[in-house]
């Protein structure tokens, strides 16, 4: 008797593929048409892959819980079990054919990826606009939705929910995320060199306010997904955190929920342009 | 060791970064985010763990800042506590080892 053939999709978010290996047809099927826009070819050797095993996970309504054994992450919640190890690049998934499950899945594997590249993942929407991608953040309400449902043609929207940024030579980038927030649309799979991050607040005009250092760099934090309680983890994104906040410009934009809005944010980003040209 | 003394150290288990003149402190179990002025980055970086919190105070507060010493030492105390119950500092009657963040 012979052991049914896995099957692989090489989902490549931000530039970092990870292979995703199943025997079970329909969650292959599953998995291609969610990421569509995001397959790659998989690699013979895949530098990071996740073995998926769909038997089933007893119901339980714990929350997630990321814990480090030796070099492994164990991550749990109450539909899945997964194990990850960083030095690898290897982890095996159990869980349902859930793709809820399935994306929180990847977005914990990539947020414990980037953390170790000087990146993130950002509970944000983001866009590129005037080929300069702008990252919109803050609190559930604040407008991420808002903002991304606004926003006129020759925007390219990166995501309406969850933000991927990596560090580059001069400064960050944003990538383009098929998480989808409200919007229910997965992002471009596209890439722009960061202009700014703006923390969002409703008001009765648009308008754009510089705020200190410290205060962005305690919003940031609030607004990175991480989910391990793990001090070294901590400390390197906070380490990151502070990086960002001198390499990017973090803003707070103001603004009335109309598309005037776009307007102030592409005026906003030719003047930063401007002002790095002649720095 | 001078009678009624308060040792106080930093957390080994905590995130802290100097930014722009302030610390911002980080507690990875709770996600409790403080950002410290200068005065208690004063007191938060001279917790050693070996030095009395009223020597700190008096070494490091009233000869750097314009403080009355006697509110300075009754606001360090009450900063210590508030710190202390969020894990960022230990306190003990007796001197720790602490950590260099």
């Amino acid at each position: 008797m012979t052991a049914p053939a896995r099957k692989i999709a090489c989902v490549e978010i931000g530039g970092i593929p990870i292979a995703l290996s199943t025997t079970d047809p329909a969650f292959f099927d599953l998995l291609q048409q969610r990421y569509g826009g995001f397959l790659s070819s998989a690699p013979s050797r895949p530098e990071f892959e996740l073995d998926f095993d769909l038997s089933a996970v007893p119901p339980s309504d714990q929350d997630v819980k990321v814990s480090r054994s030796g070099e492994e992450w164990i991550i749990t919640r109450g539909d899945f079990h997964a194990r990850w190890d960083n030095q690898t690049g290897r982890g095996t998934v159990r869980q349902n054919a859930n793709p809820y499950s399935l994306d929180s899945v990847l977005r914990i594997v990539h947020s414990l990826i980037l953390a170790e590249r000087g990146g993130f993942l950002l509970h944000a929407a983001s866009a590129i606009c005037e080929g300069q991608a702008c990252l919109f953040s803050g609190v559930s309400g604040a407008g991420k939705t808002t903002m991304t449902r606004l926003a006129p043609p020759g925007i390219t929207l990166l995501t309406d929910e969850v933000s991927y940024v990596r560090p580059t030579d001069d400064g960050y980038a944003a990538f383009g995320t098929p998480f989808a927030g409200e919007l229910a649309r997965p992002g471009e799979n596209r890439t722009a060199s960061l202009s700014a991050l703006y923390f969002l607040e409703q008001g009765p005009e648009n308008r754009i306010d510089e705020i200190s250092s410290p205060e962005a760099v305690r919003r940031l934090m609030r607004n990175i997904l991480f989910f391990a309680e793990d001090p070294g983890l901590v400390k390197s994104l906070l380490a990151t955190a502070c990086d960002f906040v001198g390499k990017v410009p973090v803003r707070r934009l103001t603004f009335y929920p109309d598309g005037r809005v776009w307007n102030a944010v592409g005026d906003y980003s030719r003047s930063l342009q401007e002002v790095l040209e002649h720095a | 060791m001078p009678e009624n003394s308060i040792y106080i150290a930093r957390s080994t288990s905590i995130a802290a970064r100097a930014l722009a003149g302030e610390m911002m402190v980080m507690n990875p179990t709770d996600s409790t985010f403080f950002t410290l002025n200068e005065v208690a980055t004063a007191i938060f970086q001279a917790a050693d763990g070996q030095t009395p919190l009223q020597e700190i105070v008096r070494d490091r507060i009233c000869e750097q800042f314009d403080v009355d010493p006697e509110q300075a030492q009754a606001d360090a105390k009450q900063f210590v506590t508030e710190l202390s119950t969020h894990g960022i500092l230990l306190v003990s009657d007796q001197p720790l080892r602490g950590e260099t963040p």
